[in-house]
């Protein structure tokens, strides 16, 4: 694909590392996984740096340290109890950097995923830790992750830009924008929120920035997003380096390990037939408990195969216009909140304040809650309803209310229809062309 | 799998008094998933009852404050993302040390620990702690519908088919 790419050369570690991998025309697979203790996460990111496939390394924080409890933290690694990440805050920057060195990973690439709205403490851990690598957005990292007022989140997230572009040369951010509650968001607004974030990175300094997108319930539509995602991308972070990251399905998973795996080896596919520089996997312990190390190494290992191995299919293929459609209907909300206010930090707030930007189920106090998503007969996410929202192709206003069983059977739609095809080779693949391709793979 | 039969225990209704009644929905402090909380909501409505649904990371003292205010009949909390049995055992004792909330009552449910299936049960230390009802991600959520198709839910008790909790 003859995709446009960032321009300007990267220098961190984190930014030479995919930018290497593009150059092989190597995918690069990048793991989830975080732990409580630095034994554990220490041989976390040692598997990673051994396995076969092409990886970057994660540390994913627990969630006392998400919200800024790291008292709560600091007692639960005290009394040995569970945590479901890695506090970096309460373990401190200096004992992190000791664990990667000790782990013989002071030279792998490593980032740090969070979710956090008020994320300085967390910048200055890493920052401290040696690392160059982090994700969220004052947006991705509130609504989904938080009670506190957007603008706050927009204050902590200007600063902490420029604190990590200040103090570290060649610095990463990736936008978390294209996740937004993990289902039932429609691409469009995922697209609009992850280049509004990486408008916003670089309004606050940063020069290298990765714009992502999560695997919806559709192939060919999420294909088609991931081309408008580049388009529009090219069109705003133009002079800075930038690359796109998907993330497989974040939305309920698998239960069974042939759905997950097949599911997982779909985002791969994906990734590798759209250009996609980097994707961050999904294991299969997702729809039960905390992936250990061992579910991580091999969902990266299957993942990578996948993506070696990628093929496409005449189902693979958008409709006629379906990528400029998500991507005029995407470039639309940028340019209604662009317009709001010069300074983007104004601008964010105005957009959502006035129902610009609304995502769909979303309880955060700073959200409309006017828009409304369903997922059509052929498998593709759609408006209900946009309420406010700049979108023609559908009705505005408020949509009436489902109730809890089609609610979860919309949340169930992707797990479903890769159980059922992993469980029941039989099961018809209509809704959903990747299953019944996926099912040859399994065996 | 070789885990142990679900703990779960169930309430048992009590039949002098029915009706609709006022059921606050709230995660825990450290908790941010909020699709259980919108999916509990429709549950609990469809049952004729009212919701007020207080959202994600929700700090104990906001938890304390909205059930002052809203004087809910029933607490239902949430949490899946593995902290349930860390947050749920410290909100319940602070609640329960109000001497107006100590009898109010109180259930939780979700993935309440980081292990899954194979880390074995919260249950009895949650129950242990002050809650009324645990309702485990293992468990199905059939056990609780029929908890609010119950008359009233009012008394509670450690009881039930799969219940080695006590
Ligand atoms: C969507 C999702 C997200 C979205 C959430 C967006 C939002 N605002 O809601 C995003 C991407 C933001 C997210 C973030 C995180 N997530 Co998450 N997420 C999921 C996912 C994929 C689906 C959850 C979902 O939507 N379910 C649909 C709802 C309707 O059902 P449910 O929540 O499963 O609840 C059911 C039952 O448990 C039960 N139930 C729940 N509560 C109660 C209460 C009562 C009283 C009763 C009776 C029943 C009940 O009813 C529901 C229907 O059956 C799950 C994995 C999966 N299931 O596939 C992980 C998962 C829940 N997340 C997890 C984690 C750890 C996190 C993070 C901490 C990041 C991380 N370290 O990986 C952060 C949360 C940050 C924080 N501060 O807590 C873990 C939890 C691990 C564990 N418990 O062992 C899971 C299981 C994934 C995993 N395997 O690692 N997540």
């Amino acid at each position: 694909m003859s995709a446009p790419v960032g321009r300007t050369t990267p220098t961190g570690s984190f930014a030479a590392a995919v930018a290497a991998a593009r150059s092989d025309g190597e995918l690069v697979v990048q793991p989830r996984m975080g732990f409580p203790t630095v034994a554990q996460m220490g041989a976390g990111l040692k598997a990673v740096h051994g396995t076969s496939a092409r990886t970057v390394g994660t540390i994913t924080l627990d969630s006392y340290t998400r919200v800024g409890d790291h008292a709560s933290a600091a007692r639960a690694l005290e009394r040995d109890e569970e945590l479901n990440g890695f506090p970096i805050v309460a373990h401190g920057g200096r004992t992190t950097r000791e664990m990667i060195a000790a782990a013989g990973a002071g030279d792998f690439a490593i980032q740090v995923r969070h979710g956090s709205p008020l994320p300085l403490g967390i910048v200055q851990a890493l920052i401290d830790a040696g690392l160059d690598a982090t994700e969220g957005g004052p947006v991705s990292y509130c609504l989904p992750y938080s009670r506190t007022p957007l603008v706050e989140a927009v204050d902590a997230w200007a600063r902490s830009c420029e604190v990590l572009a200040e103090q570290v040369p060649g610095a990463h951010l990736e936008s978390f924008g294209g996740c937004m509650l993990g289902q039932l968001c429609p691409p469009s607004l995922l697209v609009a929120l992850s280049v509004l974030e990486g408008v916003f990175f670089r309004r606050h300094g940063l020069r290298s920035i990765s714009l992502s997108y999560a695997q919806q319930t559709s192939f060919p539509q999420d294909v088609a997003a991931l081309a408008a995602l580049r388009r529009l991308a090219g069109e705003y972070l133009g002079d800075t380096d930038w690359h796109v990251v998907l993330y497989t399905y974040m939305g309920v998973f698998p239960r069974t390990v042939p759905g997950a795996q097949a599911l997982l080896r779909e985002s791969a596919r994906l990734a590798a037939l759209t250009g996609t520089e980097r994707l961050i996997v999904k294991t299969a312990a997702e729809a039960h408990r905390i992936p250990t190390i061992e579910d991580n190494v091999h969902a990266l290992e299957t993942a990578s195969e996948a993506a070696r191995t990628a093929t496409a299919t005449p189902a693979d293929r958008p409709d006629e216009g379906e990528a400029e459609e998500i991507h005029a209907e995407a470039r639309d909300m940028v340019e209604a909140v662009l317009e709001l206010h010069r300074d983007i930090d104004r601008a964010i707030p105005a957009a959502f304040a006035r129902g610009y930007l609304d995502v769909p189920y979303c309880l955060h106090a700073d959200n409309a809650q006017r828009t409304r998503s369903h997922i059509d007969s052929r498998g593709r996410l759609r408006w209900s309803s946009v309420g406010r929202m700049p979108v023609r192709s559908a009705p505005g206003g408020t949509a009436a209310s489902v109730g809890a069983d089609e609610l979860l059977g919309m949340l169930s739609h992707v797990q479903n229809t890769f159980d059922r095809a992993a469980l029941d080779p039989a099961a018809s693949p209509e809704a959903l062309p990747a299953a019944g391709r996926i099912r040859q793979e399994t065996k | 799998m070789s885990a142990a039969a679900p703990a779960v225990i169930t309430p048992e209704p009590l039949p002098d008094t029915t009706g609709p009644r006022r059921v606050l929905v709230s995660s825990v402090s450290s908790d941010s998933h909020t699709w259980n909380l919108v999916f509990l909501q429709l549950l609990i409505e469809e049952y004729g009852h009212t919701v007020v649904n207080v959202g994600a990371c929700v700090p104990d003292e906001l938890l304390i404050a909205e059930c002052r205010r809203h004087r809910p009949d029933m607490v239902v909390i949430s949490s899946v993302n593995g902290h349930g049995h860390l947050d749920g055992r410290r909100l319940i004792a602070r609640l329960r040390a109000e001497p107006d909330l100590a009898d109010l009552p109180v259930v939780i449910g979700g993935k309440l620990g980081t292990r899954g299936a194979e880390g074995g049960g919260h249950t009895r230390a949650l129950v242990e702690a002050g809650f009324d009802a645990v309702f485990e991600d293992s468990v199905g959520i059939g056990e609780f519908r029929r908890y609010l198709a119950a008359p009233d839910t009012r008394a509670l008790r450690t009881a039930g088919s799969a219940a080695p909790a006590l």
